[in-house]
């Protein structure tokens, strides 16, 4: 464990050291702000709980966006820089290497979330909104991250370009969105399966201040999933 | 300490190397020798990075290109290694010290890695690889890109290292690692060619060495003096200028008294007496099959 955390705090210093975090931050917090104002503020006569359900879904996907950002980097750059290398050579298992890394990509989209807060508090500062439905959307959010930064964490150990790393991302991130378009022309027992692969139906009831250990599940499932698939990346190409 | 059996390592169809097989033992200094391509790196890379896991602990290895986090300074990327590799927090900075004392790196811990020179680079690439106090050092090309003075610095970085670790390092140059080397292993086209001692090499390749000599006189009379010395196999004219001669003997190094006072008894002046150059040179090349220079 001491090991995870090790290579975890180096990382999450190298974000805070060089410049590429902090721009993605700004961007997403920035871009995010515009659509709070011009969608989830606009319109008359809404009910607080309704803004905030609406900021949660904007946040939603600017969550998702940064987490591909930021975990493009995570293994495809060790790749590129030969650096990888001295985790392979070093005493250390594959699956710390990607826990690791992981966890401080997880440690700084954090830092985004924590930043987005103002919205709600702005909302709570002159509507009513239950403590609850904030918490269990952020809860939301962070698992809606968590799943993204581990797609992105096995995409980034397919691949030693981080664009490359970026791209297959944003492939796996649209397939697991769109999914349900698919669902709607299959036949039955194939429907459940696909509809259930989407990972907005899962976050709609934390939208709404719900939270069920079904959805919980989900994404928990999905992100070892990708850790676990990336570790095996890792494993095999230890070889090469 | 270490013992090498039939290693093979394919990238797709092409065998890098094959059926490799050696041994080294403990507190030696192996020379890994061989062309660009040869199949150095990849033996490197299989001994450094892909041993059980307990293992690990006790190599430190250097890539062909040093595996440096740039945004670390050089204390905090020392440091990182170290525990990485299972040094304890509280003696990790001693370690440190340590090590950058060893590589003259001392001025350097509080600097970027991202700015630093090629030299200093390379320097911290060693500093990694050592800071856990390995039992074996494997270098892959620690001279490469690097300035003469910056070589003969290396060369005596490595030299220090003998005794407390047994380490294994590569080059293409063949002199600039053969003094410090106790063997050589000659790899070509993934196989090794050849192993020993430099002087084994060159035993082994039939030639035991040339001496020049640059003599004042009949250039003939020379070569007929120096043929007749015992343990002289063959004999060239390389220059006339004049007076001046320049003669290559096929003889070992250790003839060179004898060669000398077989030229004087024959009345003739010896301006100068030396090993051939490019004799190592010449032992690489034939073995790896490039031309002689």
């Amino acid at each position: 464990m001491s090991t995870v955390l090790l290579i975890a705090r180096r990382e999450l210093a190298a974000y805070m050291r060089t410049m590429s975090g902090y721009v993605i931050i700004a961007v997403m917090l920035f871009v995010d702000g515009l659509c709070f104002n011009a969608f989830a503020m606009a319109g008359t006569a809404k009910k607080s709980s309704e803004v905030l359900g609406d900021f949660f879904f904007y946040s939603s996907g600017f969550t998702m966006l940064c987490a591909l950002f930021l975990s493009m980097r995570l293994l495809a750059e060790e790749r590129q820089t030969g650096t990888l290398q001295l985790l392979y050579s070093s005493p250390v298992r594959d699956w710390q290497i990607v826990a690791g890394k992981y966890l401080s990509a997880l440690g700084f989209l954090a830092i985004f979330l924590f930043c987005t807060l103002y919205m709600p508090l702005l909302v709570m500062a002159y509507g009513k909104v239950s403590f609850g439905h904030l918490l269990a959307g952020y809860f939301g959010l962070l698992l809606v991250g968590s799943l993204s930064l581990a797609v992105g964490t096995f995409g980034s150990a397919l691949t030693r370009s981080q664009v490359i790393a970026a791209v297959l991302t944003g492939v796996m991130l649209l397939v697991l969105t769109v999914c349900w378009l698919l669902a709607r022309v299959t036949d039955r027992p194939l429907t459940e399966a696909i509809t259930g692969l989407a990972w907005y139906i899962h976050f709609k009831p934390f939208e709404q201040g719900l939270v069920h250990l079904r959805h919980v599940a989900y994404f928990v499932l999905v992100t070892w999933a990708c850790l676990f698939a990336a570790t095996r990346v890792l494993e095999a190409r230890r070889w090469r | 300490m270490i013992h090498v059996e039939g290693l093979t390592k394919y990238y797709g169809e092409h065998a890098a190397i094959r059926d490799l097989s050696f041994n080294i033992e403990k507190g030696e200094v192996i020379g890994f020798l061989g062309l660009n391509g040869a199949g150095k790196s990849t033996t490197l890379k299989v001994l450094g990075g892909a041993q059980p896991h307990e293992i690990r602990k006790r190599i430190g290895f250097l890539p062909d290109v040093p595996p440096l986090y740039d945004e670390m300074t050089v204390g905090g990327y020392l440091d990182f290694v170290a525990r990485l590799r299972g040094v304890p927090a509280a003696s990790a900075r001693s370690h440190v010290i340590e090590a950058e004392k060893k590589t003259s790196l001392e001025a350097m811990d509080e600097q970027p890695i991202s700015s630093l020179s090629h030299g200093y680079r390379q320097r911290v690439g060693v500093a990694q690889a050592l800071v856990h106090k390995p039992k074996l050092l494997i270098l892959d090309e620690p001279t490469g890109g690097l300035d003469p003075v910056q070589i003969v610095e290396m060369r005596n970085l490595i030299r220090q290292l003998k005794g407390e670790h047994t380490v294994l390092v590569s080059s293409h140059i063949l002199s600039e690692i053969s003094q410090v080397c106790d063997r050589l292993l000659v790899i070509q086209g993934g196989e090794i060619v050849a192993q020993g001692t430099e002087d084994e090499l060159a035993k082994k390749l039939g030639g035991g060495g040339a001496v020049e000599l640059d003599v004042r006189g009949s250039a003939q009379a020379a070569l007929d003096a120096l043929q007749k010395v015992e343990g002289v196999t063959g004999g060239q004219l390389l220059r006339l200028e004049g007076e001046l001669a320049s003669l290559r003997v096929d003889a070992s190094p250790e003839l060179r008294p004898a060669l000398v006072k077989a030229l004087v008894a024959a009345n003739i002046d010896v301006l100068r007496v030396d090993k051939a150059h490019g004799r190592l040179e010449n032992i690489f090349m034939k073995l790896t099959g490039g031309k002689a220079s």
